[in-house]
Formats: C-alpha cells, structure tokens, sequence
C-alpha cells in the first residue's frame, strides 16, 4: 500500500503538467506533430489512472492542444468524469474542457445532466457558476428542458453572482426550449428591478435580446425600460435600452416623441466615440446628421466607418437629409479600406433616385475599372445591379443606358457574378417590349464577340451572358437586322468549348432565329438564299450533334433531322417557312417565381379523378398519325401582322382564349390594372415606340453608356427648358403672384420623364394568389419559436418540466462511475445515516399473492430536531407506523382522487407538512417502463431560510422498492438535486419506485432530510398506491375486447352500488378519470370498459345502469388486482 | 456554412498572434470542429492580411468580425449585423484590461502558459456571448475568490495519489 502511494506521487512528479507541454511544444518546431502524439499517448495513459488530479491534469492539456487544432472528442467521457470532481479545481477544468469541445452532437453530453444539477445546487457559488458558465457553452434542447425548473430558481438565489448568470443563461435556455419562455417570464422581469447592478444588466440584457426579434410581445415593458432609461447610470445598460426602443417605436409611434428628450441628455452628457454609440441607435434625431459628417471626415478609420454605418440607419427615415452628403459618401468608395467601401456602397443604393441614378453607376464603373481585388470588384457589381433594379426599375429612365451598362459589365473576367448580368438582361428584355429592339442588337453583338467573352471558358462565370444573349436573340428574333450575321455566329465551332447548359440553349435558338430568317427570304422569294441557310444548319449541326452533353446532343440531332427534312421539301419547291415559325408561336410571359405554388385548386376539381376512362390493355391504335407539314389550317404566325385584319385577330383572340381556358398548365392573368397588357390584341398591338439610335452601336470594349450620361442631361435640359416655356407664359397669365415660388423651383422627381415610354411588365400571378408572406419567412428561424404571447395568463400545463423517468437513466451514470465519497463536500452536512430496519427480501413471490391491503397515509410530524436525534426517530417512527395502520383509514377517499393520469391532474395531494416545508406528491404509471410508477414529489419550502441538501429516501418493503443510482446500497437516500430558496414556491422532484407487485395498494414511507445551517428535520409520510396508480389508460377495439373475454383465463369478481343519481355518461366518465379506464363500446344503459396495468394485466369491466343502481362486472387476469380495484370503485361510485 | 443559428451578441471570439497562431477561442454557437477549423483559418487569414491602418471592423458572411490589436496579439469577435460595433470594442478592451489586472502588465506569454487562467477570465467577463458583467471590480474579485478555493501546486504534490 505504502509502496504504491509512494510510486503513485513519484509517477506524478514526472507527469507533464500544461507548462510542460507548452514549453516541449515550443522547443520541438521542427517535429511538432510527432512531439504531440507522443504527448497524448501519454495523456491517454494519465486518463486511465484512478486518480482524478491525474486526470484533471491530462484534461487540462488536451483541452489546450483542442486549440491547436487536436481532435479530443475521444475524452469526452473523461471530460465529464473530470466535471464530477468534487474539487472545484477539477471541476472547474472539465467544465473548461466541456465548453470548449462539447456540442449538440456530443453523445456523452445527456450523461451530464444529473452531475450538471448537483452542481447547480452546490452551496458553493463557484461550482454552480462555472456549471451555469459551461451550460451556456453546450446546453443542447434535452439539457434546457431538464435543467430550465433549476436555472429558473437560481433567478432568485441569494447571490447576485448567481442570479447574474442564471439570468443570463435563460437566455440560451429559450433558445432550446421555448415552452419554458412563458413560465420563466415573470421572474425575468422582476430582475430588470433587482438590487444589484449586475443583475438588473444581465436581465436588460436577455429581455433586449427576446424583445429585438419580436418586439410587439414586450411593448406592454416600454414604460419599465422608461423608468430604467431615467434612472440608470451604466453606459452598457443604458446603449441596450436605447436598442431596445429602436425596435420599439416602430411599432409605437407614441414612444419616439418621448424618447427625444431624455436621448438629447444623453447625447449631451457624452462626447465623441460615446456619442457616436448613442447616435448609432437614435436615428429620429435630425441634428445626427451634421455630427455624422464630421466623424465621417475624421482621419481615425473607425469614427469613419461608424459615421457611414449610422447614416444608413438614418437614410431609411431620412433619405432627403442624407442625399445632400452624396460628394461625402462618393468619396468614401476611394477609402483604402474596402470595409468602408463597402459602408459607402451600402448607403448609395438607397441614396439613388431618377436624377442621379446615372451619375451615380458611372462613378460605380468607374469604380469596378479600379478595383483590385475581385471580391471587392464582384460586390461592386453586384450593388449597381441591386441600385438599378431596386423597386421593379423604379429609377430607371432610360433603359437603353442600363443595357449598355450590363453590356459593359460583361467585360470583367473572373466574375462570379455573369450569371446576374444574364439575369439582368433576359428580366428587362422580357419585360420592358420597347427596349426589345435595341437589346437584341445588342445581345446579337455580345453573341458576335463571344471569343471574347469567353476566351478562358469553363472557369469563367462571365460567359454565362452568352445564355441570355441566345435566348434573347433567338426568342425576339424578328428584331434582328442581321439574322443571317448571328446565326453564322452561334453555329462556329468555338461555340462548342463554352459549357453544356450554354450550348443546349444555343442549339434551341438557332432554330428560331433560322426559322425567322427562313421566312424572311421565303417572303422575298429568294429560295435560293432560304436553301443556303438551310445547308449551314445541316453542315454545322453535326458538331453539336456529338457533344458530350447530352441536353445538347439531344437537342441537336433533333433539329438536325428536322432539317433535313425541311432540305427535302425545300427541294420539292414547297413552302416551309410558316410551318416552322409555327413551332415557336406564342408569346412567353414572364411568371412570378412563386406563382406556380399559389394556384388555387379550383372548386370541383378533383385532382385524383380520372379524366377519361383509364386505357384499355386490348385498345390498339388505329388513327394514323398526322403528318404536321400537310396541314394547312389553323396555324399561328406572328410575322404575317400587316396583313391580318381586325376581324381575323378577333377570332384569334377568342381562339386563344377558349385554348387557354382548357389547358390545365396555363395560369391565367388577374384582371388587375397593371396586367392590363393581357387583353390588348396581342404583341402586334403594343405600341412599339421607335427608337432614335441616336448613338451609334459600338464593338463592346468601348464604354457607350457615358454617352447616355450625356445625352440624358440634354434631354432633361431639354424638358426643362419646354417645362419653363410654359410656366412663363402660365406665369404671365397670373401676372406673376407666385414669382417667388417659381423662381425656387427646382427640378423634382417626377419631372423627369422616361426617354420613351416603357411598360414593365409585372410577373404574373394566378388569380386569386393567397398573399401569403409565410413563404417568406425562414421555418427554421430560431427565434420565431420565441414570438410567444407573454401577457396571457401561465396555464398548469405549462409548468417548467422537473426532473422525471429521464433521471433513473441518470442515475445510472457518471456520477455513480465517480467515487460516492468525492459527492460529499467539505461543508459540515448532516446526512442522516439511515434506517436499518430489515423487513424485505424475503420470498417475494409469495408475497405477490397475498393480499396487501394497507390503505393508510401516515402523516407525523417531527419538529425541529436538533442535531443528533436520529436514533430515537427511527424508532418512533416504526411505532407510529403500526399506530397510524389502525387509525388513518378516513383518508382512502382522498387518496384515490389524488392519484390521475396525465391532463386531468388537479392538485397533488398533501401528505405531510411541518413548520419548515409542505411535501405533496403524485404517483403515476410509467409507460416506457413496465413495472414501474413514477412518484413526483413537491416540497414546499415554509420557512424564511433555504432548505439544503434535502434527501428523500423510500423504505423498500415486499412490493416496493426505489430505484436507486447502482452501487449505492438498499438503505441510502437519494439527494434532492437542488436547493429550496426561502419563503418559495413548490418544486417538483420525481423519483421511481419499482412496483413488484399490483396487488391491491403497497405502501411505503418516504423520510426526508432537511438542514439548514444547524437546523434539520425529518419529515415523514406514506406513499399511498391505489389500483389507479398501476393502471394506464389504454384504448382498446371491441373485437380485441371479445377476444379477450372469450380466452377464459380470467377472474371474474362483482360489484353492485345502490342509491347512484348520477347520469350514466357522467358516471362513465368518472370511472375513465378516477381510473384510468377507457370505453370500449356502449349501449344504452350498458357500457364495457377496458385498462391495463403496468404489468400487462388486462383488466375489463361490464357495468350496466338500473333504476338507481349500478353493477360492475369485472373481468382481471390478476384476481388481487381486480378485487382491490372493485373495493376502490365501489369507493368511488358509492359518493355518486 | 455559416454560424447563423443562434445566440446572442457575439458569436465567437477568437485572440491570434501576428504570425496567425490560435491562442485563445470561445464560442458562443455551437459548431462542429471541423467547422470552427475552417472558420479560424478564414478569419485570421482575412484580418492579418489588413492594413494596419485600417478600420477595426470587417463584413464577414452575414457577421461582422470587429478586432483589434495589442502588442503581438489580435483580439478579434463576431457580432451580428445589428449589432454595435463600437460597443464591442469596448469589450475587446475591457477583457485586455482584465487580463492585465490578474496578471499585471499581461503578455502573450502570460495568455500561453495560463490559457485556462484566460478562459476563466473571459467566463467572469462574458457569458453565452452577452456581458455579464460590467464592473471590473467584481469581476476580478470573482476571479481572485475562485482562485483561492484552487489549491496550489504544491499542495497538490504533495497529496498522496489515491
């Protein structure tokens, strides 16, 4: 012994301690990870040793190489057994290395529960602190459902160190577990008046959190935070209430205006970066403003940065007062330091209005030639896009200039970003018709010059506007002035490098824009030139044809047969043209992205339901198949406009129509004003305004927007210059009485006119499109579990969960692998030595069938022992018992009605009380596992101290026995897992009681333990178990029922009850209530009713309703059972 | 792949030296290892590669990363977009300033050999990512008292081994 003890502190001395490592670390740079392995071998061999110094040691240092970037997820077990420590010195390190490693994926992490409990009702602060510090690091949603009735009463421990950081944790708490957001409410708020500065922060803290993601719950606390506001000193509570309001007023206006006056004290009260904090969250104060710009103009980086960030805040309530800082912001996109850019950028997108939007993009671009980095750049790109198309193109006047612009931006390689340009074009190609012309020029010189786009392909996100640009060219290909020009450009062979996606809509489009062109010279009967196109198609298609992708593969030698047959009837002199461009008619409209979703089903629409008879398997196909190109009627062209009459676009329409009418997939446009485009004849009818190409088409490479700049301040001068004519002559005409006026004015923003008229297109709908915004809020929000209604009353169903069955697992882990000794801290605590009364064991299953009937509760009261009285108690205690046998059998009644099942709990019963604390408890049936019921007990702390280190313990007897941790012996208690705070509420402990057997009632005495300082009593009382308390409430069918009544295996015993009054649904239902049974069937007067017990013993019952009596028939696979059941019933029954 | 979930103010918070090694992290989410590896070395990549004299503040995934620097040492937390940037300085000094209070005049050494003495600090100071408390005094207290239930080095060699 002697010799191991010796060899055991020499070993130690050679134990690296963390210094040691670091220093080995260090002094071995070269083999680092070599020298580290060699350390956690040796870690592992440390872990191994009993003795928890050891370990906690080896803790410490692998939580240090966790930082270097070691995996120590393997030691999580070894973690907690370090957290079990009952030295705060080990405990505070396992914590340390707990938080740091531990996650919700962490197994081990359910194991902790219990030790994390104990150490919450530690009487040393500092172990329920470091507990509380690591369960904010890894509380997982088991953890904060357990532990949420704990953390809550530590809200009110006597030291202000605790309660700061129970308040605080209550926080991640609800993260996990929202029901307890509720129940914990009031208390949290009481803390925002708490005495200790701490405290009073740490609640502002949480409820400024909760009340930021939804702050129309906490709107009723305005006042309190008022009052806070006033009266606080502290800066940090102080910068959090204002927050708080921010997201306040918003929804009460009110609440602004009286916020003006003590926020001016404020912001007088401190200077420079104080101030900048305050005004960062008062933005209601116009005055910021010019305080804002000289912190912007200030040298420090910092003062810059937060001057940008609060005038952003200030531009969304504010706009005009902003816009006249512009030259400031503009200025700020030159700062070195891109988080400044981007602060600038951020503020220009709201910044823009129609008269400066251009400027503004052209210093962008200005911007985006400069930009080094591609990041930076790309985030360029991305706000003017975001500036332009903000508000469906509301700034937009000249949408000619914003394509240039895009076209422009398709000159910057490495983007990420080509496939939002792409987007750009094909949205405003599609929805602004009058601009389809110059866009298609466009997009057909993009398509020209793609060996420039695309020189370094496949990596190049720009080469994604070769997409839009097919697509546009192809799909408006009546626009295009040389068809033959881009045709010839899609079908070169360079074509086949860009990526597959690209090349398929390539491949789709040269059909359209073949099919246009064939028309065209068909018309102008140039056949020869219609059968020229036709041979490029058939020479060039094969390239794609043998394309590695199969979209494109597939696509190509489709069209390539088509063609050739076209070759063949060109050859036969017969006109293709029209058939052809018929495959592509109609006109494509945009769909809002979430339109398909929001279709309504309409009414009578039975989507299951067969439309035709479902196809016979001898059905054989005789129609022959028709051959489209002989076909010569019903065809719709869209080229053949001058010609058609009005006559014939009438039928057309109508035509159209009833087609739409029957095709299910067509979603059908609301008859809203801005759809109106819907009913207008048709694309032919839309007024195409034309377009002066007043500036000449350019190779791109050359920026042409500039141009627009240009041109548009001519053309707003212009306005201007008509727009003044004629207010001089108006002027004239009131003899100038409003000269002044005038004279001011200055252009606004609705005098600029669009360059010519443009009809956005909004994104259809389906008719009667529930507005719903659900789809846009994010299911998996965490907070949206919080939006939680805190002024309605707290229902008893939503009482903070306490510790259940969970904790018999519990029990069973780490703190029963650490020795029992280490629980016991240093503190002089009186733990009883418990009772040795011997009377079990024996010959159980004998015991089984005899009847046990001792229906009894016990209440005694012992008072204030002092100190060392245990002996005596016991003794007392078994006498009384013996007396309490004979006299308490009133309380029967009481007992039953105590014991339900799950919802329909009412109050649990009192069993026993004294000066010091009231215990009451429920016993209930455990599902999960058979033969055991769960018994809750709740102590109701009386007296003006805290109760301490409570113990409960069941006195095991022939039926009956606690489940207790493994390895403690038969005679222990079990620890009351937290402490009572004085003059409190009931907390709830439920611990498991194995049932042996279900005969009748078994009865057991519970002894409690409570001290406070000097002070302890013992409180005992009796568990009273009815047949209730073993049976579940288990539905059942009447076949199974009848089965069951036929087996025969079953003892029958009866009951008749005289004098009923009750109506027999009522009674019914109280035998359901009182007894956990179920109907099974009922006919009149007559009702069979079943139950199991946690045993499986099934139990049915027949009751049948005479004139003023009721019988009861049961039927029980346990005799014992059935008869104490029948006795209870009859109990029962008899007060009806 | 971002850590946008949950928690309160700050994320994480992360102290570096000048040549990018880690010396201290907390977090305040809850991510898998992996996950806080790569986002380790994203940020010290990002903030090492500043200028010195730029701002203190750096727009990172939908967090912003608000640091700064002392001596050989960055200080560096994630916050949320709403959050005050300013604010969050002050508590990068204020935990500097408790630092140098328990070890007097604290230096990056200090930081290695007594990473958990750091971690026990930054646990009085800041908790589950919001300030917990905000008087220097007690915090430090906190500390001292804490320490003093610690036994000392040798008292712990000299304890026999079971």
């Amino acid at each position: 012994m002697a010799l191991k003890m010796v060899k055991g502190s020499i070993d130690r001395m050679f134990d690296k301690n963390l210094q040691d490592l670091v220093r080995g670390i260090r002094n071995h740079k070269e083999d680092e990870a070599k020298y580290i392995s060699q350390c956690i071998d040796e870690i592992k061999q440390e872990l191994k040793q009993d003795n928890i110094a050891v370990k906690a040691n080896a803790v410490c240092k692998l939580t240090y190489l966790q930082m270097l970037g070691y995996d120590i997820s393997w030691a999580a077990f070894n973690i907690i057994e370090v957290m079990s420590a009952s030295k705060f010195t080990f405990k505070r390190i396992g914590y340390l290395a707990a938080s740091q490693c531990f996650h919700e994926g962490t197994d081990v992490i359910m194991l902790t529960t219990n030790q994390i409990r104990k150490d919450l009702s530690s009487p040393n602060q500092y172990d329920t602190g470091v507990a509380l510090t690591g369960l904010s690091c890894f509380v997982t949603p088991d953890l904060a459902r357990d532990l949420a009735n704990d953390i809550m009463t530590l809200m009110s421990h006597t030291k202000p160190y605790i309660r700061k950081k129970a308040v605080l944790i209550m926080y991640k708490v609800f993260l996990k577990y929202p029901e307890s957001l509720r129940p914990a409410f009031p208390r949290l708020k009481e803390k925002l008046e708490d005495p200790d500065p701490g405290v009073q922060s740490a609640a502002v803290n949480v409820i400024c959190e909760l009340a930021r993601r939804n702050p129309k719950n906490y709107l009723s606390l305005a006042p309190l935070f008022f009052k806070l506001m006033t009266s606080s000193t502290n800066n940090w509570v102080l910068i959090k209430i204002i927050k708080l309001f921010g997201a306040l007023t918003p929804l009460e206006p009110r609440l602004g205006k009286k916020l003006i006056e003590p926020l001016t004290n404020l912001i007088h009260r401190y200077v420079t970066t104080n101030t900048a904090l305050f005004i960062q969250h008062c933005a209601s104060i116009q005055l910021c403003v010019q305080k804002l710009r000289i912190l912007i103009e200030d040298s420090d980086q910092n003062l810059k940065y937060l001057g940008l960030l609060a005038m952003s805040k200030i531009l969304k309530t504010h706009p005009k007062s902003v816009q006249s800082h512009k030259d400031l912001i503009l200025q700020c996109l030159d700062d070195k330091d891109e988080s400044i850019r981007l602060r600038a950028l951020d503020l220009l997108y709201g910044m823009v209005s129609k008269k400066n939007l251009m400027e503004i993009v052209k210093k962008l671009m200005i911007h985006v030639d400069k930009a080094e980095g591609t990041t930076y750049r790309d985030e360029l790109l991305t706000k003017i896009i975001d500036i332009c198309s903000q508000s469906n193109y509301q700034y937009i006047t000249n949408f000619e200039w914003y394509i240039s612009i895009l076209v422009e931006l398709t000159r910057l390689e490495g983007t990420r970003h080509g496939h939002l340009i792409a987007a750009q074009m094909l949205d405003v190609a599609i929805r602004v018709k009058a601009i389809r012309k110059f866009a298609v020029s466009q997009m057909a010189m993009l398509l020209d010059n793609a060996h420039l786009i695309a020189s370094n392909t496949q990596r190049n996100g720009i080469c994604e506007v070769l997409y839009a640009a097919a697509w546009i060219c192809g799909e408006f290909s009546e626009h295009l002035e040389e068809a033959n020009q881009t045709l010839e450009a899609m079908l070169r062979p360079k074509v086949t490098t860009l990526p597959g996606h690209i090349q398929a809509v390539y491949v789709q489009n040269m059909v359209k824009l073949y099919a246009s062109i064939l028309q065209q010279k068909e018309q102008s009967g140039e056949k020869e030139a219609a059968q020229e196109i036709t041979q490029l198609m058939i020479e060039r298609l094969p390239q794609f044809v043998q394309s590695a992708d199969l979209e494109v593969q597939e696509r190509a030698s489709c069209i390539l047969q088509l063609i050739k047959y076209i070759q063949k009837l060109q050859i036969k002199e017969v006109p293709v043209a029209e058939e052809v461009i018929a495959l592509f008619a109609g006109e494509l409209n945009p769909v809002a992205p979430k339109a398909q979703k929001k279709v309504p089903v309409p009414e009578g629409l039975d989507l299951d339901a067969w439309i035709n008879e479902p196809p016979s398997d001898s059905e054989s196909e005789d129609e022959k198949p028709k051959t489209i190109f002989h076909d010569e009627e019903q065809r719709h062209s869209r080229h053949k406009q001058p010609e058609i009459d009005e006559e014939e676009l009438a039928r057309r329409r109508e035509a159209r129509k009833q087609e739409q009418a029957n095709n299910p997939f067509y979603i059908k446009s609301s008859p809203s004003p801005q759809k109106r485009y819907q009913d207008t004849p048709g694309v032919e009818h839309i007024p195409v305004v034309q377009i002066d190409l007043s500036v000449p088409l350019k190779v791109p490479g050359m920026p042409m927007s500039d141009q627009y700049v240009k041109l548009e301040e001519e053309r707003r001068h212009k306005q201007k210059l008509e727009k003044d004519k004629k207010k001089k002559k108006q002027k004239k005409e009131k003899r100038g009485k409003h000269h002044r006026h005038n004279s001011l004015h200055t252009e606004s923003e609705e005098d600029i006119a669009p360059a010519h008229h443009v009809d956005i297109i909004t994104e259809e709908m389906p008719e009667n499109a529930l507005p719903s915004d659900e789809d846009d809020k994010d299911s998996n929000d965490p907070y949206k579990a919080l939006d939680i209604d805190l002024d309605k009353p707290l229902a008893d169903s939503e009482k903070l969960p306490v510790q259940r069955h969970r904790n018999a697992e519990d029990l069973k882990s780490p703190d029963s692998e650490a020795p029992l000794a280490e629980k016991k801290s240093k503190k002089p605590k009186k733990k009883e030595k418990k009772h040795k009364e011997k009377e079990r064991d024996k010959g159980k299953k004998k015991e089984k069938e005899k009847k046990v009937v001792e229906e009894e509760e016990e209440k005694k009261k012992s008072s204030k022992h002092k100190k060392k009285k245990h002996k005596k108690e016991k003794e007392e205690k078994s006498k009384d018992k013996k007396k309490s046998k004979k006299k308490h059998h009133h309380s029967e009644e009481e007992t039953t009605e105590s014991v339900q099942n799950g919802t329909l709990d009412d109050e649990p019963l009192p069993v026993s009380s004294s000066a010091l604390a009231t215990l009451t408890y429920d016993i209930q049936g455990n599902l999960q596992n058979d033969s055991q019921v769960t018994v809750s007990v709740i102590f109701e702390n009386k007296s003006t101290s805290f109760l301490k280190s409570m113990e409960l313990n069941v006195l095991d007897s022939l039926n009956t026995k606690m489940i207790r941790p493994e390895g403690s012996s038969v005679h222990d208690g079990i620890p009351v897992p937290f402490q009572l705070p004085p003059g409190m509420t009931s907390f709830v402990l439920s611990s498991l009681i194995c049932a042996c057997s279900v005969g009748g009632g078994g009865t057991s005495s519970c002894c409690l333990g409570n001290d406070e300082g000097s002070t302890h009593e013992k409180l005992d009382f009796k568990l009273h178990f009815s047949c209730a308390s073993y049976l579940i409430t288990t539905p059942c069918y009447s076949d199974a029922f009848a089965k069951l009544l036929e087996s025969g295996d079953l003892h029958m015993s009866s009951i008749k009850v005289d004098g009923i009054s009750i109506s027999f649904q009522h009674l019914l239902a109280k035998i359901c209530f009182h007894h956990h049974f179920s109907v099974v069937e009922r006919v009149d007067s007559c009702a069979s009713m079943y139950s199991r017990s946690i045993q499986g013993h099934h139990v049915c019952l027949l009751v049948k309703k005479g004139e003023n009596s009721v019988s009861v028939d049961g039927k029980c696979s346990d005799s014992t059972l059935l008869s104490n059941l029948l006795d209870e019933m009859k109990e029962t029954l008899s007060k009806c | 792949g971002c850590p946008r979930q949950q928690t309160g103010k700050i994320h994480f918070i992360l102290l570096f030296s000048r040549q990018g090694k880690l010396r201290l992290q907390k977090w305040y989410t809850t991510l898998p290892e992996k996950e806080k590896k790569k986002i380790t070395r994203e940020i010290v990549q990002i903030i090492l590669a500043r200028n010195q004299k730029t701002s203190s503040f750096v727009d990172w995934k939908d967090l912003k990363l608000v640091y700064k620097r002392y001596a050989s040492l960055y200080f560096c937390c994630a916050i949320e977009d709403q959050d005050n940037e300013l604010l969050t300085l002050e508590v990068v000094h204020r935990y500097v300033e408790l630092l140098d209070r328990y070890f007097g005049n604290v230096c990056e050494l200090d930081i290695i050999f007594n990473f958990e003495k750091a971690y026990f600090i930054l646990d009085e100071f800041i908790m589950g990512g919001e300030v917990q408390e905000t008087s220097k005094k007690s915090a430090v207290k906190a500390m001292e008292d804490s320490d003093m239930l610690q036994e000392t080095v040798e008292e712990y060699m000299n304890k026999p081994a079971f």
